[in-house]
């Protein structure tokens, strides 16, 4: 018995074998269309999944998304960066502590930060080579230059709080916001000068919506005293191209997918047809609908299985290419993809050969083989 | 004979050739719709991005500095100089002017508030501005104001109407004061009404918001404005836009000037309006630029993806149809025909079915792409016509490349082994 079965399991691996190596060119068309689908597939849902991570930081280029504030009139409690950088690890945080200053007759406001973690946070700013010189190295607002008659290095006198100081223009910065009225010096700067504290705290978070509302709860528990709130304009803005994108991406992938698909079914369907011949001979010596279904479906099976793998390496390499072309950064491989390919690409090998099995069934392998 | 070999070839095996010609046009269909919507997502998503809010702002060329700290303007009260509210409509006779989505004028005046009743209420920064307003440039109607341009305001209660005495009020300062919509109070003696709760910036949440007419009444300045916030769909800054047009060849700058980069929107902004001055808010300029190339980037990729999947779909289309009939290349062989004659025919088919199917494929390609418009960004994405003849001729080329090997492969057949089942 076992020996038997052992010998129709010989045979059986035997017609596929042959089947694949007779008519190599067409199961290599076969094959070539499943891997070609699998890897455009595998290239649109890695790329889909991966959007967001890769837009999200492209969206936090522009700059804080989260605001806290202190009430009316107070300013922030010393450790209130450090328990904002606490609440929200990974974040971006830059305190601002604001004053206003006389230079000569002219008012300006003077914005005490951590200088280098502003400039990080808002990449946009547009600044000229440093330039050192005597006095508090100051990032001064391009309007304020032109109002003040300032040179790159040449320091002046700025008075507030009571208190003179020589400020040395190292920088100019241009945003064509508000930025461009005011001189920027180091926080510990302003407040060993002037006493003032920080007032607010700019926060850059990344992640979702849901990320970012979690971050803010927390930063409000962090600190009672303090209100936190989103930066509409950024969080709206991100929020709505962002689902626009990720939409349009979506209809693509399904519209790219469902072609491909279709063509895959299309040529598998064309390829097994192609062979009613060896089906009507199969047949005609005796093998049973089952065997027959069998054949086919293994065949088919292995076409699909072979055809997603190849398609999903593929695939892969793609959506890393694009990836390093358009974001400059390499798309995460996702293992999660491969599943779905492998089992679609078996699936529609497997529909691509039964169903024209089935119309053929009850066709007697005499008219076939005579050709009709 | 050879165009009667072809009717009788479509007329036999319509079922087979209408396959073909089906996966021609699904190839061709889906590559007209990534190709229209790759090409016309920088102009939907630049729409989007206008979310982001103005991107430009114009205030006087001799303007002195504004000390402003968390929405409450320290500037003494007649210092700096103002815009012409009149000269403004200019803008919308401004080279670029279909790519401006709005402008607003913006005047901050302090001042003080008082309840109904008298009582004061402290000070604050009254900022005069459109929201909806009706205006004529020539004979160009349009409306413009702060609902077009800053998209992301958010207003509990209703907009105010322009010409009113209607006012938002900043969220923090309706906190402080604890007033909500329906009140009405004084602002420098006016009587106000309050009919909307505002969710702006941390600045503006503490401001009052009213039309620019009653500010400048409070200020006694008519036809005052001190800055204009403009709104423009622009292009992605490259390192052409950053030259300074003053040092261009004649020619260059004329493709500078003609280019909608913002600077170069700026410019004309400041010659449309006298003693102007305009530059780009680079916080939303700069980063819409990248955010807007990255995604056109990702789409037009995507573009190439389907291409070369529906490329290959339509290539393996035809290479069954050929393998299917190498009983009758058998048999013209056997009859006499010799290779040439056999290719053309197989061509000539491939570049019926080509047309047939690209034809087909087009309109199809185009009504998925509005499909896909509408229901993404909610207007259709037009395909240009200009595309026709491109997608028909790839289509063509797409098709006779899919057939050349499976062409060859049939022109070498020998007759007898054909013939004989054996091939």
């Amino acid at each position: 018995m076992s020996a038997r079965r052992g010998g129709r399991g010989r045979m059986f691996l035997r017609l596929i074998w042959r089947a694949a190596l007779v008519r190599r060119g067409r199961a290599l068309t076969a094959l070539v269309a499943v891997a070609v689908a699998a890897a455009v597939a595998t290239t649109l849902l890695n790329l889909y999944a991966d959007s967001e991570a890769k837009l999200r930081r492209e969206f936090r280029k522009f700059g804080a998304n989260v605001v806290v504030v202190a009430r009316e009139g107070n300013s922030l409690p010393d450790d209130a960066l450090a328990r904002v950088e606490k609440a929200a690890p990974g974040a971006l945080a830059v305190p601002f502590a604001y004053v206003v200053a006389k230079a000569g007759t002219t008012s300006v406001v003077v914005a005490g930060t951590n200088l280098p973690q502003a400039r990080e946070m808002n990449r946009w700013w547009s600044l000229t080579p440093g330039v050192g010189g005597p006095g508090v190295s100051a990032l001064v607002g391009e309007r304020v230059m032109k109002a003040l008659n300032l040179r790159l290095g040449a320091p002046f006198a700025l008075e507030a709080s009571g208190q003179t100081r020589q400020i040395a223009p190292a920088q100019v910065v241009e945003t064509g916001g508000p930025e461009d009225n005011r001189i920027f010096v180091n926080l510990n700067v302003l407040e060993e000068w002037t006493g003032v504290r920080a007032s607010t705290i700019e926060v850059a978070v990344s992640g979702t919506r849901t990320e970012i509302e979690s971050a803010m709860q927390r930063i409000q528990k962090a600190l009672p005293e303090a209100d936190v709130r989103p930066i509409r304009q950024i969080q709206e803005g991100e929020a709505r191209v962002l689902g626009k994108t990720r939409a349009a991406l979506l209809a693509a992938t399904i519209l790219v997918i469902v072609t491909a698909t279709l063509c895959v079914l299309a040529t598998l369907m064309s390829w097994v047809l192609d062979r009613r011949r060896d089906f009507a001979v199969m047949k005609a010596l005796g093998a049973s609908e089952r065997l027959l279904r069998g054949f086919f479906a293994a065949e088919a099976g292995l076409i699909g299985a072979l055809g997603a793998v190849v398609g999903y390496a593929v695939g892969l390499g793609a959506a890393l290419w694009i990836g390093r072309v358009n974001f400059e950064a390499a798309v995460s491989p996702r293992l999660s993809v491969f599943p779905p390919v492998l089992a679609g690409g078996v699936l529609v090998a497997l529909i691509a050969a039964l169903a024209p099995l089935a119309a053929l069934r009850r066709i007697q392998p005499a008219v076939i083989l005579r050709g009709e | 004979m050879f165009a009667r070999l072809l009717y009788q070839s479509f007329l036999r095996q319509r079922r087979r050739k209408l396959l073909a010609a089906a996966a021609v046009a699904l190839g061709v269909a889906v590559a007209t719709a990534m190709i229209a919507v790759a090409t016309d997502i920088g102009d939907k998503i630049n729409r989007e991005l206008r979310t982001y809010g103005a991107n430009l702002v114009v205030y006087p060329a001799d303007d002195t500095l504004e000390v402003e700290v968390g929405g409450v303007n320290l500037k003494p009260a007649n210092a700096g100089a103002y815009l012409s509210e009149a000269e403004l409509t200019k803008i919308k006779g401004i080279f670029w002017r279909n790519n401006i989505v709005g402008y607003a004028p913006m005047l901050p005046v302090v001042v003080k508030i008082e309840s109904a009743e008298g009582k004061p209420l402290g000070g604050a920064q009254l900022l005069g501005t459109y929201f909806k307003k009706q205006l004529r440039f020539g004979k160009q109607e349009f409306t413009t104001g702060v609902e077009a341009v800053n998209p992301w305001w958010h207003v509990a209660g209703n907009w105010p109407r322009d010409d009113s005495n209607e006012v938002l009020i900043g969220h923090t300062l309706a906190q402080r004061l604890n007033f909500e919509p329906g009140a009405t109070l004084r602002v420098n003696g006016e009587e106000v009404k309050v009919v909307g709760l505002l969710l702006a910036d941390e600045a503006t949440n503490q401001q009052i918001v009213g039309p620019l007419g009653l500010a400048q009444k409070i200020a006694a300045r008519p036809g005052a404005v001190r800055r204009v916030m403009v709104s423009a769909m622009t292009k992605p800054e490259d390192a052409f836009a950053r030259r300074d047009p003053r040092s261009m060849s004649p020619a260059d700058r004329d493709r500078w000037y003609c280019s909608p980069y913002a600077n170069s929107i700026a410019l004309q902004l400041e010659e449309a309006i006298p003693g102007a001055k305009s530059e780009q808010i680079r916080q939303v300029a700069q980063n819409e630029g990248t955010v807007l190339s990255r995604i056109s980037g990702l789409m037009l990729l995507l573009a190439v993806a389907a291409l070369i999947a529906s490329a290959l779909a339509v290539s393996a289309a035809m290479a069954n149809t050929i393998f299917e009939r190498r009983e009758e290349i058998g048999l013209m062989k056997a009859l006499g025909a010799g290779r040439a004659s056999v290719a053309a025919l197989f061509l000539a088919e491939a570049a019926i079915l080509a047309l047939i199917g690209g034809a087909l494929g087009f309109s199809l390609g185009a009504l998925l792409a509005q499909q896909i418009g509408r229901t993404v960004f909610a207007s259709a994405i037009a395909v240009q016509p200009v595309l026709a003849p491109i997608i028909l001729a790839v289509a063509a080329i797409v098709t006779f490349a899919g057939s050349a090997a499976s062409i060859r492969r049939a022109v070498r057949l020998e007759a007898a082994p054909v013939l004989r089942g054996d091939a």
